[in-house]
């Protein structure tokens, strides 16, 4: 027992200190876990274990009279470790796909545990605190235990990160580097379980895996690096353990799981909605923006056709004529103008009622036009559509083709000045704009 | 000339299905081969068992003259794009120095040497100006040129490649045949799983044609023939298949 206590000067004295430490202790372990059950697609995996380990923390209890947390320790980590040993061999023998035999595994193990703890009830006095989390319950003996076991994990997956990672993104190409797949997938499944048992005091057998997985998704969608997500994963696990540990130990009548768990569902939810790349606030105004510019791209298109049906005789169009081309009223018009004013496309008549185009608006203006042209006399050319049925798809088509697409194009069609339908393809490159 | 490889009643199965019968063949180094068959023909699981990732169930493999377990090191795998997850919190850089770590063993960090040689890979294969973006904000084709830059910073002798072609850009397709020719000048040895019948012809010297059992093996002026195409393609095996489909529910 030495070896448990060459740890003893990091343990604080009260009570809530040493439930501070146990929620740091078991944030950092399932959160580093957890990057990995997450991008491995593990998470049913997670779930599985934690409810495997209960047969094995019941036996630990009955047959433990002094309620050593080493044995209790080991005895959940070998239950843990069979369940998944199951899982893999229900899949290697039969047809079963992975969700079906964790389905099983999972509830047999905790239906078991259940059982043979009801049968026990005297001995397995303190059963609910490792079903619900009680981090008040944790002792000096327990977080002893709880250190090692994250040092443990937190070395290892620190020497193997990258054989880890590899394994994780690639397992064929591993092969072929010479890595041992077999061993490093059986450590993996040492540590996914270690750092279940760590979390288990104070989370709870049924909400364990939620550590595992919230956590990491969490921080997968705040990074593209991997380093980063580890860290940031860890962050958010000690983060909603200590916010868990603190409220619940302060406030009467709130469980340690649930509050751990509902902590690390805030703080996903947060970046769910706010993640800068991969949330879905700046999906949709990425989505906004690419349908403002398209409406400001379509106006511009139905100003320059209007032009050009008067032989580009006149250097104003009337707001009327434009609602007209645009299907809609003055009033859309004119909101449609004030758009294209701001960004400098037009210029708007003295009593206000028509406008013209700049340059920058011009250029803008025939790019479209010749890129919804050019497309259309693809599609009839190259992919043989009917000429009649090249509209629609060239009305999207022209507002995502690249300069170097264009160049292409150009190319294959042999630089063409007419679209299918006769009218001329704008060379806004080349040509100064009909008027100036 | 020598032998970068030899296999020898290969066999492979598949949930006690034989998807590969006994395949013999000797590849001399610096050849250029692709291999070809039709859908189902075993092409991927050939080159998957003879790098280990399927397991055979009869024969042996040798590389360069010895067991593949001592010559893993001069042997390159690429595998189709499909079997990894692009989402991947990974870069193109890191992709890339994945190939050298099979020298580092399993301790060892990557250092400038490493660094560079991922670098050189890169370059290659023109992806080096995007080596710091993530592999899920690239197109098909590049990221087939980042898995090739995998192989290449391997440094290998012989590489084994399952479709590289596919789903790539006309100009990625020409820039990887031109890196497979120049690999061949170096002396490197090349198998290439191919699904194109057509430019397999243009683009290999030696093709491997495969439908469940090796049908032939040598220069494309010798196996391209009408006759040894219509026995690859033609038709299913029907007494192969119905063996298989028996020994599958045996």
């Amino acid at each position: 027992m030495d070896l448990l206590g060459l740890l003893d000067f990091l343990i604080p004295t009260t009570g809530a200190g040493k439930a501070i430490l146990a929620a740091i202790l078991l944030g950092a372990g399932s959160g580093l876990l957890g990057s990995f059950v997450v991008l491995r697609r593990m998470a049913l995996m997670g779930d599985a274990i934690s409810h495997a380990v209960l047969p094995g923390v019941v036996a630990g209890l009955i047959y433990s009279p002094e309620r050593s947390p080493v044995f209790i320790f080991l005895c959940a980590v070998a239950a843990g470790l069979l369940g998944a040993g199951l899982v893999r061999a229900m899949m290697a023998t039969t047809r079963l796909k992975s969700d079906t035999a964790l389905g099983i595994v999972l509830a047999f193990f905790f239906a078991f545990g259940i059982m043979w703890q009801s049968r026990n009830q005297e001995s397995t006095a303190g059963v609910m605190n490792f079903l619900f989390g009680n981090i008040g319950a944790i002792n000096t003996d327990d977080l002893r235990m709880m250190m090692l076991a994250t040092v443990l994990l937190c070395t290892v997956v620190f020497i193997l990160k990258r054989p880890l990672l590899e394994v994780s993104f690639d397992e064929g190409f591993s092969r072929g580097l010479g890595y041992p797949v077999r061993v490093l997938n059986a450590v993996f499944y040492f540590l996914l379980t270690f750092s279940v048992v760590v979390a288990l005091q104070a989370v709870g057998v049924v909400l364990v895996s939620a550590m595992l997985i919230t956590p990491a998704a969490a921080a997968y969608l705040l990074t593209d690096r991997f380093g980063k997500m580890l860290v940031l994963s860890m962050a958010f696990g000690v983060f909603s353990g200590v916010v868990g540990g603190v409220v619940s130990a302060s406030v009467n009548g709130m469980p340690t799981g649930p509050v751990i768990t509902l902590a690390a569902t805030l703080v996903f939810a947060l970046t769910y909605f706010l993640a800068p790349q991969h949330g879905v606030m700046a999906k949709v105004l990425r989505q906004a923006k690419r349908r403002r510019r398209v409406h400001r791209e379509n106006t511009l298109k139905a100003i320059y056709q209007i032009q050009e049906a008067s032989g580009f005789s006149h250097e104003d169009v009337d707001l009327i004529d434009l609602a007209q081309k645009r299907r809609n009223t003055e009033d859309h018009a004119r909101k449609e103008c004030a758009a294209l004013l701001r960004h400098d496309f037009i210029e708007l008549s003295d009593d206000g009622n028509a406008v013209s185009l700049t340059t920058s608006g011009w250029k803008r203006a025939m790019e479209m036009v010749r890129n919804h042209r050019l497309w259309e006399l693809y599609l009839t050319n190259e992919a043989n559509y009917a000429d009649d049925h090249v509209h629609e798809d060239a009305e999207k088509i022209e507002h995502i083709l690249g300069a170097n697409t264009v160049k292409q194009l150009e190319q294959d069609l042999d630089f063409p000045e007419l679209d299918p339908h006769g009218k001329p393809i704008p060379q806004p490159q080349l040509v100064a704009p009909p008027i100036a | 000339m020598a032998i970068a490889l030899e296999t020898h009643d290969l066999t492979v199965t598949y949930h006690k299905r034989p998807v590969l019968y006994g395949i013999d063949v000797v590849v001399p180094e610096g050849s250029l081969v692709g291999i070809v068959g039709p859908n189902g023909a075993g092409k991927s699981t050939l080159i998957k068992s003879i790098m280990g990732v399927v397991p055979s169930s009869g024969g042996w493999v040798k590389v360069f003259g010895k067991p593949l377990k001592e010559n893993l090191h001069r042997v390159g795998y690429v595998p189709q794009r499909e079997s990894v997850d692009w989402d991947f919190p990974v870069t193109v850089m890191d992709v890339a120095l994945m190939g050298t770590y099979g020298r580092l063993g399993l301790f060892r960090r990557p250092g400038k040497a490493e660094k560079q040689k991922a670098k050189e890979a890169l370059e290659k294969v023109g992806m080096l100006p995007y080596a710091n973006r993530q592999i899920g904000n690239l197109s098909g084709g590049q990221q087939q040129r980042v898995f090739l830059a995998r192989a290449l910073a391997q440094d290998s002798d012989l590489y084994l490649m399952d479709e590289p072609f596919a789903g790539v850009d006309a100009a990625t397709e020409a820039a990887i045949i031109e890196l497979l020719k120049e690999m061949r000048e170096r002396g490197k040895t090349v198998l290439v799983v191919h699904h194109d019948l057509q430019s397999a012809s243009e683009y290999f010297d030696k093709l491997l044609l495969l439908n469940m059992r090796l049908v032939a093996f040598g220069d494309v002026k010798d196996v391209f023939t009408p006759e040894l195409l219509q026995k690859t393609y033609g038709g299913r095996l029907t007494i192969l298949s119905e063996v298989a489909d028996r020994a599958a529910k045996f």
